[in-house]
């Protein structure tokens, strides 16, 4: 197996503030990997770090082979291109209906003719599940859940090797996220992709991950398959997980 | 429904605390009071009986733990009696939860010549991150010179209809007013000494030369500026700006440059315009109140009026827009996660904008002056 991204060391300290203390964590290709954690571990902030979004004060993240602490903006910029990130609250460009929030990066990476770019993104919307007369709508104008499928396939239109999901249940009713979990199983699968995400949704835990990584107390407390991971003593383990068992 | 009450007996060296009926927050400091009366002085033993209690709230337990732990302390034993299970564990919960339970620390008193010092850095800080802000835009901005196409010309002139064309008829409109304000209040003076004519010279130059790009970058800044601030803050709230630089769209690339550029270009022209309405309502006033008709203002014009002043108005243009608009999109950069800043920061960036504004103008005006021009 391939490790893709590999976090080593990480320190990150917000106004003397220690969020994470030497976490270590390697991500393989093709898994679904799952950051968990007590609310205020830190699982968003260490995503954050991963798309380059806020920067950590000590250690190395690697992804996709670049060491993201000395990452030059050509690398930067590459790597961009080669993950999608679906953020909380999805994140649309609300000056952009469906459509064109998806056709975007299209638009601006690749020299796609617009029929070519038309049929992408009638394909990334059907894919995840909306309809097509939603595309000409804007986000305003749209629920939550369909939100999030809209965010997913804009994460998905320049078909990523790598995507970042920051809570991607919550919000969502029980059958819609249901439907999300079958819908990133089914990617995974037909795309090959390799998915990291951060989720508080047992149901969704259960169903997806192959690997999850635990942060408590400012490190990891497990990394490993689901299987094991009341092996492990923790506060949070114990409560998190009591239910299933 | 039973009554709540206290009962407490004597014997000896036992005091006994019979509680009955509900004993929930608002009795505790009834009961405390009525315990105080006694002197625990020759107290050996308290027996705190809950048998007759029918409802313990945790304010009341948390009362009763204390009562416990303080006779405890003076050397006094304590005997609990209670049957309801219930009671128990509520008490029970109480006992546990204390262990565990840190007291909230008290927010620290800050002084006054500490809140100087802490305001002095914050200002320090934001002034360091206003020259950042500029420095990266200057960065971007030499990076997409490079090549021509990397400028966002749509988005150019998208921002230019939104910010300034929009903007004509307001800019149109106080112009006019002006002109015809100023004009209508020297007409009278300028009456007084048979004078006049003299009202082409003076609302020409100062029209011109100071009021319109004055006006000009006022009714901006509290229009466009404002706009700028709330809709990158919009932005910033809904991660839109997190989601730009994932997907590798630089926002100073896509937001920033093309609002400041569109406002550089569209300011000229506008107090182009603004000229030309404010000298149009000096013309109406004229011809009105001093019987000078247009034909003979416009004449007058073209000899006194020297035409640096016109491109001297039209060349403050560009900086007060670059002022305004560099200002309205930090600020906008400035918000924080709750919706509150995007009003605190809007506000700033109009109060901001207008004052950096006439300290630029009062720049020009002394260095024009010793220039002699």
């Amino acid at each position: 197996m391939k490790t893709i991204i590999k976090v080593q060391d990480v320190r990150t300290v917000f106004d003397g503030r220690v969020v994470h203390d030497g976490l270590n964590l390697s991500i393989n290709k093709g898994e679904i990997y799952g950051l968990l954690g007590p609310s205020g571990c830190g699982k968003t902030t260490l995503l954050r770090e991963m798309v380059m979004l806020q920067k950590f004060s000590g250690g190395s993240i690697e992804i996709l082979g670049y060491n993201l602490a000395n990452i030059k903006q050509e690398n930067a910029q590459k790597l961009r291109q080669d993950w999608g990130v679906l953020f909380q609250a999805g994140a649309l460009f609300s000056s952009l209906s469906v459509a064109e929030n998806i056709a975007l990066p299209l638009q601006e990476y690749t020299d796609l003719s617009s029929e070519m770019i038309e049929e992408i993104v009638a394909f990334k919307i059907n894919l995840v599940g909306l309809q097509s007369r939603d595309a000409l709508l804007y986000p305003s104008q749209i629920s939550g859940g369909m939100k999030k499928k809209a965010a997913l396939a804009r994460a998905l239109a320049m078909d990523p090797k790598l995507l970042f999901l920051d809570e991607p249940t919550s919000g969502l009713d029980p059958i819609s996220a249901r439907d999300f979990d079958a819908l990133i199983l089914e990617l995974r699968s037909l795309l090959g992709l390799t998915i990291v995400m951060v989720s508080h949704d047992l149901k969704s835990i259960y169903d997806t991950l192959d690997r999850v990584a635990i942060i408590d107390n400012k490190k990891i407390a497990y990394e490993g398959t689901l299987s094991e991971v009341t092996s492990v003593k923790s506060e949070f383990i114990e409560t998190f997980f009591r239910g299933v068992q | 429904m039973n009554v709540s009450f206290l009962n407490i007996q004597t014997h000896g060296d036992e005091l006994s605390l019979n509680f009955s009926g509900e004993f929930n927050l608002y009795l505790i400091t009834k009961y405390q009071n009525q315990i105080d009366t006694f002197s625990l002085s020759k107290i050996k033993k308290v027996s705190i009986n809950l048998n007759e209690l029918s409802f313990l709230d945790t304010a009341a337990s948390l009362f009763i733990n204390n009562l416990q732990k303080n006779l405890q302390s003076k050397n006094i034993q304590t005997f609990l009696e209670c049957h309801k299970k219930e009671i128990l564990d509520t008490l029970d919960l109480i006992k546990k939860q204390k262990k565990v339970l840190h007291a909230i620390p008290h927010a620290k008193k800050v002084s006054f010549i500490d809140t100087i010092g802490r305001e002095t850095h914050k200002n320090y800080i934001g002034l360091l991150s206003f020259l950042s802000f500029l420095g990266e835009t200057f960065f971007t901005h030499a990076r997409s010179i490079k090549s021509l196409k990397n400028l966002r010309l749509k988005e150019i002139a998208f921002e230019m209809n939104e910010s300034a064309i929009k903007a004509l008829g307001i800019v149109c409109l106080t112009s006019f007013l002006i002109g015809l304000v100023v004009a209508y209040q020297s007409a009278y003076q300028l009456n007084m000494y048979g004078a006049n004519i003299f009202i082409v010279d003076m609302l020409g130059i100062s029209m011109l030369r100071e009021l319109a790009p004055l006006i000009t970058a006022i009714v901006i800044a509290g229009r466009s500026g404002s706009a700028f601030t709330a809709q990158i803050g919009a932005m910033k709230i809904t991660q839109e700006l997190d989601a730009m630089r994932t997907m590798g769209f630089d926002p100073y690339l896509f937001l920033v440059l093309p609002r400041i550029i569109a406002l550089m270009i569209a300011m000229p022209i506008l107090i182009f315009v603004s000229d030309i309405m404010g000298v149009l309502g000096g013309i109406l006033v004229a011809n009105l109140n001093l019987q000078i008709t247009p034909e003979l203002f416009i004449d007058r014009f073209r000899n006194v009026v020297a035409a640096k002043h016109f491109f001297i108005g039209i060349g403050k243009g560009p900086f007060f827009a670059f002022l305004i608009a560099s200002i309205g999109i930090y600020r906008g950069l400035m918000v924080q996660d709750d919706t509150q800043s995007i009003g605190f920061n809007t506000t700033k960036s109009v109060v901001e904008s207008i004052f950096a504004v006439i300290v630029c103008d009062a720049i020009f005006s002394i260095a024009f002056t010793n220039l002699g021009i």
